[in-house]
């Protein structure tokens, strides 16, 4: 169970959210959105632990993440606004150096049979710098399929997306959500998201 | 864990393979600095022979500032360096891999060298060894400082003026250290007691200096 309690976000002098509390079960989705500046990427920067909150604490299973460190980080996977490949690296490359970094190594077989799952097997052996941007997202997506991590928390993955690969995300997700993990996302695309439980926190706009 | 460091070092061993462009200009800067004071100062050997350490060492701290830059920023900028600090392995060891990574490919080349440029110097037998073995044991030094000054600049306006400013102070005791030996080893004292010092400076450094990146590296994605 992942909960926050009474999370306060300071950015330079303004103030983005105070006392924001809630708590995800396994098998429940978070949907956060706002528009642009209200604090959503922060929000899930602080609950992968990259951005200490002002005041209040984000806990996982009822221990700190602060206390958990490694421990947290190793259920944790966080794809962010920038797609984190080396553009000089092709996306196999990059997948598996992705792998390794979060402990779990992956053989060349396995990164293949990810990219293979989101329609990539083409480029599995091309510089990521020649991707087009939809592609490129689609190789950080891979990860999905292959770190068996209990949480997900994931910054606008439909950006970029293909009306497939949109749909392929949102069955991707159901399935995780159906085998017991966890899910933070924002967007702000509108997606068919079936989970059992879906809780959504709506982030003030700034100024409020 | 192994795994993930080895995975991080052959990553940017094979980044640097890739971008071929960026470890050369660090040696060509050296090579080029280097150069150009027998030709600046002129042909008077006695002359070349008292500056030439001096004068390597400095070409090799400049050198190797130029390079600092790049040691987490572009990594910073392309978002991997948020995964890396996501990473379950203890965030100072793989800043290490990267250290050693980026010693590599920018402090190991002016290492090797270095002994052909002293012979432009007219440095000759021991001077020249001796000259060797202190970049040899003072470069990994230079590398590992030179990391948490680019962690805590990282992602700031104007960071690699600020780096230079923190840093460079730093490097005095190794720069003492990496000239004095040869000059001692030729007036006959001995560079012994030089290396010992370089030697603990960079064992120091080895120590200290990932667990203060990591450190930093926190404090500047915050």
């Amino acid at each position: 169970m992942l909960e926050a309690v009474g999370l306060a976000a300071v950015r330079g002098d303004r103030r983005l959210f105070t006392g924001l509390a809630f708590s995800l079960a396994a098998g429940e989705l978070l949907y956060v959105h706002g528009p642009n500046g209200s604090g959503k990427t922060t929000l899930l920067r602080m609950l992968c632990g990259l951005v200490l909150p002002e005041a209040g604490e984000v806990r996982w299973e009822g221990h700190s993440i602060r206390k958990l460190g490694e421990d947290y980080r190793r259920e944790l996977l966080y794809l962010g606004h920038a797609a984190a490949l080396k553009d000089e690296l092709t996306a196999l490359e990059n997948l598996r150096v992705a792998s390794a970094l979060q402990g779990r190594p992956v053989s060349e077989r396995q990164a293949l049979e990810a990219l293979d799952a989101l329609g990539l097997e083409d480029c599995a052996d091309l510089p990521v710098q020649v991707l087009s941007q939809g592609q490129k997202r689609r190789v950080a997506l891979a990860r999905l399929y292959l770190t068996p991590v209990r949480i997900w928390i994931l910054d606008e993955p439909f950006t970029a997306l293909d009306k497939k690969a949109v749909a392929g995300l949102e069955q991707t997700l159901a399935n995780h959500l159906r085998g017991g993990g966890l899910v933070v996302l924002t967007t702000h695309q509108e997606v068919m998201l079936t989970a059992a439980v879906a809780k959504t926190i709506a982030m003030g706009s700034w100024g409020d | 864990m192994w795994a993930a460091l080895r995975s991080m070092v052959m990553r940017d061993l094979t980044l640097a393979v890739r971008r071929v462009a960026d470890v050369l200009t660090t040696l060509f800067f050296f090579v080029i600095v280097v150069s150009l004071f027998p030709l600046g100062v002129g042909p008077e050997m006695e002359t070349l022979r008292v500056i030439a350490p001096g004068v390597v060492w400095v070409a090799a701290i400049l050198a190797s500032m130029l390079a600092l830059g790049r040691l987490f920023g572009n990594d910073y900028s392309d978002g991997t360096l948020e995964q890396i600090l996501l990473a379950p392995q203890p965030l100072s060891l793989l800043v290490a891999a990267k250290v050693l990574a980026h010693w590599l490919v920018t402090g190991l080349p002016l290492v090797l060298m270095a002994p052909l440029l002293g012979l432009q110097f007219g440095l000759e037998g021991e001077a020249l060894w001796t000259l060797w073995w202190t970049l040899l044991l003072g470069t990994p030094a230079i590398s590992l400082i030179g990391a948490v000054g680019a962690a805590l600049t990282l992602g700031l306006r104007g960071g690699s003026v600020l780096v230079s400013l923190l840093v460079l102070p730093l490097y005095i005791p190794v720069l003492i250290f990496g000239a004095g030996a040869v000059e001692a080893q030729v007036s006959g004292l001995g560079a012994t007691a030089h290396l010992s010092l370089l030697g603990a400076i960079a064992v120091l450094a080895l120590c200290f200096a990932p667990l203060a990146a990591a450190a930093a590296l926190r404090i500047s994605l915050d």
